[in-house]
């Protein structure tokens, strides 16, 4: 029998075949299953009012939050993310606006009058008031909201990027 | 180079000797009866990995436990498919199984050596049967939640220790939060670990004792 193709080549074959098919059908959609929270688009972008230009006054770091909410899978979930606005004359368009997560690892930092920083609670990273890394770890100053607007009524607002 | 591998390989773990042993053993002339014990494995084996990817989005609280099974079934990529088999599987595999033992009744293959083949397999039937009724309350919507207090309650008629196992069962008195988590928890781990602990044991045992044939004229 030997060079012929017999049964068991035939029934080997086929299983191989068979199997090949049944795992490929299940394996594709399984991966595109496992992944697929990551092919998602998440929090919409929009405007976000954060402060009245008036609670803001000129030279002065002022806190900010606020909280955006989304839906993941079968919950809302609602995070939270912060910043300092730093208005630097009169005029309400010149201002900075910093957000408060930290460039090294994303923990949250905090201004410090006495040190005249913000601190990172994390790894000791330190940023200067314009967000300049003045020590630690971060690779790049504290990213800033650029786009922002004030709108009729007073308050500021910041076009906020998902990611 | 890979010819050298493998017979290093080979000569450690007996690569050979396992293929001839496992997929290569001599059969009795059978029919496709003789098949049903293999496809019982090939359901455990589909069923452990179809509900492996389901624990990944579902969650086992009455909170969520509905609207994350919503979501498998409408929001994740192929959440339908892989739902669809381990729910059509499960009804699949109990029949299967079922008739794998009619089988093996029919054709007297319990008697000597193989009794303890048998009883094992009366042990993965009666798994196979309690992983359908944990897996059956999962979905938390009305048919599964009152599925599961009819059988508990049913539980719940045995004479003296009744009222015991059905708080057992429910973890307290009434069907609750505590009840969905340990069904969970034997669906999950408990039930499929005994299956697969006693399927090792009959395919040991299938192995050891070959199959059983049917007897020819002159025995
Ligand atoms: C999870 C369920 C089960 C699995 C995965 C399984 C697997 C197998 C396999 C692969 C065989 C080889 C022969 C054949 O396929 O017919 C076999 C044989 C056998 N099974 Fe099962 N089985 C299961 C349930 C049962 C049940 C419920 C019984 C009966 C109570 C049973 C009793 C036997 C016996 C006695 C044999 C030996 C038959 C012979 O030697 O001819 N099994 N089983
Ligand atoms: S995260 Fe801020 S220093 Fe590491």
């Amino acid at each position: 029998m030997s060079g012929s193709f017999g049964r068991r080549d035939f029934i080997k074959a086929a299983t191989a075949i068979v199997g090949g098919v049944i795992g490929v059908a299940l394996g594709v959609p399984a991966i595109a299953y496992l992944i697929d929270p990551a092919l998602r688009a998440s929090a919409k972008e929009g405007w976000v009012p954060i402060l009245k230009v008036e609670d803001a006054p000129v030279g002065k770091l002022v806190p900010f939050s606020f909280t955006r909410v989304q839906v993941n899978g079968w919950e809302r979930t609602s995070t939270n993310f912060g910043g300092y606005v730093l208005r630097k004359s009169e005029d309400p368009n010149d201002m900075l606006i910093l957000n408060s997560r930290c460039t090294h690892l994303g923990c949250t930092v905090n201004w410090k009058e006495d040190a005249q920083a913000f601190l990172c609670p994390c790894h000791d990273a330190k940023f200067g008031r314009d967000g300049e890394v003045l020590d630690g770890p971060p690779p790049k100053p504290l990213e800033r909201f650029s786009e922002f607007r004030v709108s009729a009524d007073g308050l500021i607002e910041i076009f906020f990027k998902a990611g | 180079m890979w010819k050298k591998a493998y017979e290093w390989l080979d000569e450690r773990l007996g690569l050979n000797a396992m293929y001839t042993n496992l997929l290569d053993r001599p059969e009795p002339r059978g029919n496709w009866w003789n098949t049903l014990g293999s496809a019982s494995l090939f359901l455990f084996i589909i069923q452990g990995l179809t509900g492996i990817f389901l624990t990944v989005y579902y969650t086992p609280s009455p909170d969520h436990a509905y609207d994350s099974v919503q979501y498998i079934m409408n929001g994740v990529a192929f959440g339908w498919l892989i739902r669809g088999i381990h729910h059509w599987g499960a009804s699949l595999m109990v029949i299967v199984v079922f008739i794998h033992l009619l089988r093996v009744f029919f054709t007297a293959s319990f008697k000597y050596p193989r009794e303890l083949t048998w009883l094992i397999g009366i042990g993965l039937l009666i798994t196979t049967l309690g992983m359908g009724f944990t897996g059956y309350l999962l979905p938390w919507h009305q048919m599964a939640f009152w599925a599961t207090t009819v059988g508990t309650q049913i539980a719940g008629t045995v004479p003296f220790v009744g009222e015991f196992i059905l708080k057992a069962l429910r973890g307290g008195p009434e069907l609750s939060a505590l009840t969905l988590q340990r069904f969970f928890a034997a669906h999950i781990w408990m039930l499929p670990a005994v299956l697969a602990g006693l399927i090792g044991v009959h395919l040991f045992l299938i192995i050891k004792h070959g199959e059983s044939h049917y007897p020819s004229q002159d025995e």
